[in-house]
């Protein structure tokens, strides 16, 4: 598979997904149970993606510069500053620790 | 403001009853429009802005600018396309399967946010067909946030048109941005992906059983990266979302249906919330 192709072929299926809500009766949103499980599975899937772009080198698991940054991320958010601040923080953070020597 | 506090105050029930009034009052329904037409505005830019992150992220992560920009102009669905890219930039090519099932998996909420905007939207093929393009977190939230029929739908066209413009023009700035930069790491760039996550992760975490369902998956994902092929990790933990949601697992037995679109309406209500 290409990059192309993937690109390609993920792009379909979301549009895909958008249009699903536009056909389907209204009324299944009514069950709860479908309702949760999607919202649940939004919140794993984002939780998952953090674990793995903090901690994950290919198939290792290392603690270097992004851990502090992604610290520093988290305080800022407690702090309800928005994304743009937090995501530049948290390069910056790395950036810096990484410059001066004190994290890999 | 309308009422944020309340997210059963804006469902179906009171578009119904608001668009069936005949003595609803035209003036004041001209001045909800512009009132969702400004917020519209003020959530597009706040967004659009961090298209830039997306752009020098998905260049980071092995995308050329052509793909990163197809995928903003295609895909158009935020959180998908950052786990897209980041799925790629850990795994290459070989993960490409993995990238597709992650983006398509975070996009599935959007089947409820277009089963939320249909009655909106009303008929037509066209005109569903590129309401279905724009609907997103940012401008189901803001339409639902409205009271009359007309503040809805000024509401989801303004936000989800004004998001799609200014977020491909950020998205080709950020990737020819990230072109120039060159190693990704000396930027924190790697560290710049996780924090995006996780801000988007923020405001989903308002209950115990969303955080509880996360901290395992993000356990879980990590603990599995050694053994299974990059990508896969988040798959499986995503496994654990679909058995407490289907079980309602760590959930009140008489929990109220919570709007899916209310997380994304704090988080685009924040950035400009902040400003002086």
């Amino acid at each position: 598979m290409t990059m192309w192709t993937a690109v390609l072929v993920a792009s379909v299926v979301c549009v895909a997904l958008k249009t699903l809500g536009y056909l389907v009766p209204p009324r299944w949103l009514e069950a709860p149970r479908p309702a949760r499980t999607a919202d649940l599975l939004t919140v794993a899937l984002l939780a998952a993606l953090v674990g793995v772009q903090t901690f994950g080198a290919g198939q290792a698991i290392v603690v270097d510069a992004r851990l502090p940054a992604v610290l520093v991320a988290a305080g800022l958010l407690l702090l309800r500053a928005p994304f743009l601040v937090v995501v530049a923080a948290a390069a910056l953070t790395a950036a810096l620790l990484r410059l001066w020597g004190w994290a890999a | 403001m309308p009422d944020w506090s309340d997210p059963r105050g804006c469902t179906l029930g009171r578009l119904d009853r608001v668009s069936l009034d005949p003595t609803f009052d035209d003036a004041h329904t001209a001045g909800e429009a512009r009132r969702a037409a400004r917020e519209g505005l003020g959530v597009a830019l706040a967004t659009s802005a961090y298209g830039i992150s997306f752009g020098a992220l998905a260049v980071a992560s092995g995308l050329d600018v052509w793909q990163t920009c197809a995928l903003s102009l295609l895909m158009f669905t935020g959180g998908s396309q950052f786990a897209f890219a980041g799925v790629v930039g850990a795994g290459g090519i070989a993960a490409a399967p993995a990238a597709i099932a992650s983006a398509s998996l975070l996009g599935v909420r959007n089947i409820a946010y277009g089963m939320r905007m249909s009655p909106v939207i009303g008929t037509g093929f066209w005109r569903r067909a590129a309401a279905a393009q724009f609907t997103i977190d940012e401008s189901t939230a803001v339409s639902l946030a409205q009271r009359s029929t007309r503040a809805r739908t000024v509401g989801f066209w303004v936000t989800g048109i004004g998001i799609y413009i200014g977020w491909n023009l950020s998205t080709l700035a950020g990737a020819l941005l990230g072109d120039v930069l060159g190693d990704p790491r000396a930027y924190g760039l790697d560290a710049a992906a996780a924090a995006a996550f996780l801000a988007l992760l923020w405001p989903r975490l308002r209950a115990r059983q969303p955080i509880a369902v996360g901290i395992a998956a993000a356990v879980l994902a990590t603990m599995l990266t050694p053994v299974l092929m990059p990508g896969l990790p988040v798959i499986v933990a995503a496994l654990v979302a679909v058995i407490v949601g289907w079980t309602n697992w760590l959930g009140a037995a008489d929990e109220p249906l919570v709007e899916p679109d209310d997380a994304a309406l704090r988080r685009a209500q924040e950035p400009w919330e902040g400003l002086p």
